[in-house]
């Protein structure tokens, strides 16, 4: 536990303070309308359901303002830069930014179904007032007149069903349909509920053209949220009315009001709408986010070089003028010979040092298959079709060089970050950067099959070769493990296992076969390193990623002399 | 979207459905709301599509993930043949289901979400999609090969006794290498 905390401290207390804030807003809202004086008659005719509608709407306005913030990847690109002299656990939390986001969408969806429950009650109840089921009070509330004044149009009765005329059991329908707030809430939660179900693990990882069309429709979600209110439907006693007419005196003097001075008509109004207030600002930085996606759209990309890998893997090699990015950083990108509307994410492959900026691209479903398709019938030399590029984006991966110890892990076609830190660190030699902090890389590259070696043992052969050339031996430990062996291999490997090099890769470090001994490899590492930070970088499945954090959590020590590990994790 | 399963969408949004029509429908017999009887018609509609619903079907392509306990389900909607396999049968049958649920306030939203699965689950029949139940897969041995039966009747041909013997006197010949290095810790 005291592990978790080390590494996760910062979460603890943002989920906290976004907690706290949460239920203080309901708290709060909950006693302005469970104890406001205004109110007194609005709760005569709904009781406590007004208070408990209201609370969450106050939620609601503030979750549905953070929910954009956390997809606003260029402003959080820019908050990471700003922190860049700061500490590395700021930075760490801005990697979480998908997983806020889908915290602050459970609560409001949570929220969404306390405000309808209390709401249905509210209209029902409103409904009987009108009808006539209650008491005399409400009743004649109910009956007050709209007085409405000439010179502001402001409505002046309390319940706001108006209609009496058609079969009471479809009055609430009537008035949810045909009132700005019902029908707007309708539409909203409509949206809400297909943002939902089409955002499922099941349909987002299998078939995200559905997520990522059907989420758009949060568009229709902001846009009626904005107008949700503007009908001043929640009505309250005004200030003017509330010193001639004193709730509490007159609320058993019905059939004197407007008779006595004491009891004038009591007087109403409708609160004006608020959200707005709470949402113009992040929908205006996602406007913003959107125009920049447009703009980098638009400008010039060239295609420098296409090569097809084995394992239906592409390599592309492109040039854009001004474009700048750091290891490990990710880029989206648009083909619209493709599709229109469709961004993907894509690790860079190249190291900042290069003058170009290059991307490997593993068929993985409908978007790069058919992008693998165009590419390979393209004929030699040419220019692939017109690529949209967005970013770059940070990762996690831009940390490593600030770790003494790094600790990198690839399953896969997860392996791409760390083929832009390996290059950059070749490069980086080579200039004797004395910003490298880093004394010591351990890299472990799972795979399943061997052709998927092919492109990266390239990169790793002529890494060897400068690591011999300079005496740096000790800086690159790298352990490739083929997960996917069978008996076959063995044979092989067997009869040629006396050759200097490995028979699988030509690599001089020998492949090892099967999964890796984590408990083995921490426990290396903690030898070899006895005081240092290690940073544990991984880009790989989540399963692998629970157990490596646990790992770290394991092995880390709490007292500061010794070694600790620091989970990073980067995944789309 | 060539490659979507509509099924599964629709399956989502159904599950959906169900528990908004459930709610809806404890909401409206709570509050004694007017038109009450429609809102116990919705809680019984709500559980029986929520049962109906919540074994995910197994995808016609890549690996598919149970809902937990999803197994008692499966085997109950299995039972019912075509009816459930079918998902003509399961967009009409919601359609029908999500009706009574329009006549009163609070099932509407239930009713409307419904609607929406039936003409996903529609969309889904129209493509060909039918619902497979995820069942464990059964252990199978592998059939023992006929060769195995037949042993052979001589032994296999071997050069003359003078041959095989090993010479005493010519002990580098008949030395060989281990391919394999055979020393006990390494």
């Amino acid at each position: 536990m005291g592990n978790w905390f080390v590494n996760n401290w910062f979460s603890a207390i943002i989920i906290s303070v976004w907690m706290g804030l949460n239920i203080f807003l309901f708290v709060w809202f909950y006693f302005v309308y469970e104890h406001g004086e205004e109110f007194y008659y609005t709760r005569h005719l709904l009781g406590s359901a007004l208070s408990w509608a209201r609370a969450p709407a106050a939620v609601l306005n503030f979750n549905c303002m953070l929910i954009l913030l956390p997809v606003c990847r260029n402003l959080l690109s820019l908050l990471r830069g700003s922190f860049v002299r700061c500490s590395r656990t700021m930075r760490k939390q801005l990697d979480k930014n998908l997983t806020f986001h889908k915290l602050v969408a459970y609560m409001i969806a949570l929220m969404t179904a306390v405000h309808m429950i209390a709401h249905l009650l509210n209209v029902e109840w409103l409904n009987n007032s009108r009808q006539g089921v209650y008491d005399n009070l409400s009743t004649a509330l109910s009956n007050l007149e709209d007085d409405t004044d000439d010179s502001d149009h402001r409505t002046t009765y309390l319940n706001p069903i108006r209609k009496n005329d058609i079969d009471p059991q479809q009055i609430p329908t009537y008035f949810v349909f045909t009132s700005i707030a019902g029908l707007t809430g309708v539409i909203i939660t409509l949206a809400l509920i297909l943002i939902i179900t089409s955002s499922m693990e099941v349909i987002r990882r299998n078939y995200f053209e559905v997520f990522w069309y059907t989420h758009h429709l949060f568009i229709i979600f902001f846009a009626g949220l904005v107008i949700h209110g503007i009908g001043y439907i929640v009505r309250r006693q005004n200030k003017e009315s509330y010193k001639e007419h004193n709730p509490l005196f007159c609320q058993n003097r019905t059939e004197d009001w407007g008779k006595i001075p004491e009891c004038p008509i009591p007087q109403f109004e409708g609160g004006p709408a608020q959200t707005w207030w709470y949402v113009i600002g992040p929908m205006v930085i996602y406007l913003c986010e959107r125009l920049l996606r447009f703009i980098r759209y638009m400008q010039n990309v060239q295609y420098r070089k296409i090569v097809m890998r084995p394992s239906k893997v592409l390599e592309l090699q492109l040039v854009k003028k001004g474009f700048k990015m750091d290891v490990g950083q990710y880029v989206f990108l648009n083909c619209p010979a493709i599709s229109q509307l469709e961004w993907h994410p894509f690790t860079m492959t190249s190291a900042p040092e290069e003058d170009f900026f290059s991307v490997h691209i593993r068929s993985a479903g409908d978007w790069t298959d058919k992008l693998i398709d165009i590419m390979q019938k393209l004929p030699e030399g040419a220019q692939g079709p017109k690529m949209g590029v967005d970013g770059p984006f940070g990762t996690a991966s831009e940390d490593v060089f600030d770790y003494e110890v790094s600790m990198l892990v690839g399953a896969g076609i997860g392996v791409t970050p760390f083929a832009s830190i390996l290059k950059s660190i070749w490069y980086k030699f080579k200039d004797n950067d004395p910003n490298l902090k880093t004394r010591k890389i351990y890299f472990y590259w799972l795979c399943r099959e061997t052709h998927a070696f092919e492109w990266f043992a390239d990169l790793l052969k002529a890494q060897e070769k400068e690591m011999e050339e300079r005496g740096m031996g000790d800086f690159l430990t790298y352990k490739l493990f083929l997960t996917g062996w069978d008996q076959s291999h063995v044979n092989y490997v067997m009869v040629n296992v006396d050759q200097e090099t490995d028979v699988v890769t030509g690599l001089k470090q020998k492949t090892h076969y099967g999964r890796p001994n984590w408990d083995k490899e921490f426990e290396q590492v903690r030898k070899e390193n006895p005081t240092s930070v290690v940073g544990m970088f991984l880009c790989g499945p989540e399963a692998l990623g629970k157990v490596l954090e646990k790992k770290c959590g394991k092995y880390s020590d709490v007292d500061p002399r010794k070694t600790k590990f620091y989970f990073n994790k980067e995944n789309f | 979207m060539g490659k979507i399963e509509w099924a599964m969408w629709a399956n989502e949004q159904a599950l959906a459905s169900g528990l908004i029509l459930l709610t809806g429908g404890i909401v409206g017999v709570a509050g004694q709301f007017r038109g009450w009887e429609f809102a116990a018609y919705s809680v019984a509609a709500g559980v029986f599509v929520c049962l109906l619903e919540y074994p995910r079907g197994k995808r016609a392509k890549g690996t598919s993930v149970e809902r937990t306990g999803q197994y008692c389900f499966t085997v109950c909607v299995k039972a019912f043949g075509p009816l459930t396999r079918n998902y003509y049968v399961r967009a009409f049958l919601h359609a029908a289901i999500c009706v009574p649920g329009g006549f009163m306030l609070a099932t509407v939203l239930g009713c409307v979400c419904l609607g929406i699965a039936s003409l996903i689950y529609l969309a889904a029949a129209i493509r060909g999609e039918h619902w497979e139940p995820i069942l464990p897969r059964k252990e199978v041995r592998k059939p023992v090969a006929e060769s195995i039966k037949n042993p052979p009747q001589n032994p296999p041909p071997r050069p003359p006794p003078e041959m095989r013997r090993k010479q005493a006197k010519d002990l580098e010949s008949a030395a060989y290498d281990n391919p394999v290095s055979v020393t006990a810790d390494e």
